[in-house]
């Protein structure tokens, strides 16, 4: 029995040890750069700049196949300092934040039938007319978004059965925008001040007979708007946030209320 | 001479450690993506097949036999190849850093890949001596080379746009490794029509 542990552990040792010895003979040096930038990156590996993880970003960017700006979870600050340590420039970035368009709570929303399964969104988007909701791309509450989020900047108001972003922490990296089914959850630029709360694309009368807060493209908005900003697609208004000088009349005027101020 | 060009032709054709073993099948589905990298992939597993082989044999012989350990013949035949296998990778990213990247997790994986540890076992089974050992290694690493070549080349003209979304990638890869594996079987009656 002895021999049999002598064997191996001095096998291992012996082997541990050639091991050892070789790393350190062709051990290659790694690049001054990358472990500058990578210094500089959070290290949360979330891997929304689409590149595995922090050490994958860091090689990428040296490399020169990202910007600077691609981790958006550090935002400017890191671009900044990681252009510091390139010596090159870095362009700002406006700042963005991620936002719920769907006001569909349930004394909003028509709720087709009980939900009764796994309790993530992917799966009862599954189900048949896509969820538990009369409207097909309501918001389904189960918090698939709040999973995502690697920052902690999501939860779900359990009585609205929406989810609620906290802006301190939001680093605008997309991942809740992805893990979304319905696309209920987008990044805008945090200057945007005025938001459509609604992306059905059914007409008026349909969307009056699945939710009371649902737009029903009656055109009010475009029609009140001073600066030509808000536009009707597909029988949802769209508000371009660069003509767009929040001024508000468009939520005051909006019947079911779809507009939201921020 | 002719046991070794037996055992030449039966490791690279008639028992293909593809598509007759179905050892060594992780790399074989993961590095076949595009030619360039398996070739470097194949050099790799002739070169760890090998060595392995040689190390392996005295080490069964002439250690855990004489001494009755014959029970520690896996695990002090994986602790041999993992710390081969790990030189390997470590020569490989000094030498060439483009195939390190090119050949990325499968290269460690080469470890635990039965195909390695299979031809170390077979050799033992089937009491070969040493030098037909070392040369059944080198049989087991080309014919696994030719099997991933074949299939790679396959790959490249066979993926494509008009496959059907739920078969593309692993799904069709499959389906193609199996009917290669079909075609291989003609190679069956070879050593009863040539020795």
């Amino acid at each position: 029995m002895w021999q049999a542990a002598m064997i191996m552990g001095g096998a291992g040792l012996l082997l541990g040890a050639g091991l050892a010895y070789v790393a350190v003979k062709v051990a290659v040096p790694p690049d001054e750069r990358v472990t500058a930038v990578r210094n500089e990156l959070p290290g949360a590996n979330c891997g929304a700049c689409g590149f595995p993880g922090c050490d994958g970003l860091a090689s990428a960017i040296v490399k020169g196949e990202a910007a600077p700006t691609a981790c958006t979870a550090g935002g400017p600050d890191v671009a900044g300092k990681i252009g510091k340590a390139l010596g090159i420039e870095v362009a700002a970035v406006e700042p963005k934040v991620a936002t719920v368009l769907c006001q569909g709570t349930a004394d909003h929303v028509i709720r087709t039938y009980r939900y009764d399964g796994i309790a993530d969104c992917r799966a009862a988007a599954l189900m048949p007319g896509g969820g538990p909701k009369a409207c097909g791309v309501a918001c389904i509450g189960l918090g698939t978004c709040v999973a995502a989020c690697t920052f902690g900047a999501l939860s779900m108001d359990e009585e609205r059965g929406l989810p609620v972003v906290d802006k301190s922490k939001c680093t605008a990296c997309g991942l809740c925008v992805t893990a979304c089914p319905k696309g209920v959850m987008a990044v805008v630029p945090q200057s945007q001040k005025v938001l459509v709360a609604c992306r059905n694309t059914d007409r008026g009368p349909i969307v009056r007979k699945l939710c009371s807060v649902g737009c029903l493209a009656c055109n009010l908005c475009v029609r009140t708007c001073q600066s030509a900003a808000v536009k009707m697609e597909n029988n949802v208004a769209v508000i371009d946030p660069a003509a767009c000088t929040a001024c508000g009349l468009c939520a005051a005027k909006c019947a079911p209320k779809s507009i939201v101020l921020m | 001479m002719m046991s070794f060009v037996a055992i030449l032709v039966g490791g690279i054709l008639v028992q293909n450690f593809i598509f007759s073993r179905f050892l060594g099948l992780c790399p074989f589905f993961g590095v076949s993506k595009s030619l360039d990298t398996v070739y470097g992939m194949g050099a790799a597993v002739v070169f760890v097949m090998t060595l392995c082989s040689a190390l392996t044999w005295p080490l069964q012989r002439f250690l855990l036999e004489p001494m009755g350990l014959g029970y520690l013949q896996t695990v002090s035949f994986i602790l041999v190849i993992a710390a081969l296998v790990q030189l390997v990778e470590m020569v490989i990213q000094r030498v060439s850093p483009t195939l390190h990247a090119a050949l990325g997790i499968y290269l460690p994986l080469l470890t635990t890949n039965c195909a390695v540890l299979g031809v170390a076992l077979l050799n033992i089974n089937q009491n070969y001596g040493f030098v037909e050992s070392v040369v059944n290694g080198m049989a087991g690493g080309l014919g696994w080379t030719l099997a991933t070549a074949l299939y790679a080349g396959l790959r490249e003209r066979v993926d494509g746009p008009h496959v059907p979304k739920a078969m593309q990638g692993l799904p069709l890869a499959f389906i193609t490794a199996g009917l290669m594996a079909l075609a291989f079987m003609g190679f069956q009656g070879l050593f009863k029509s040539l020795f």
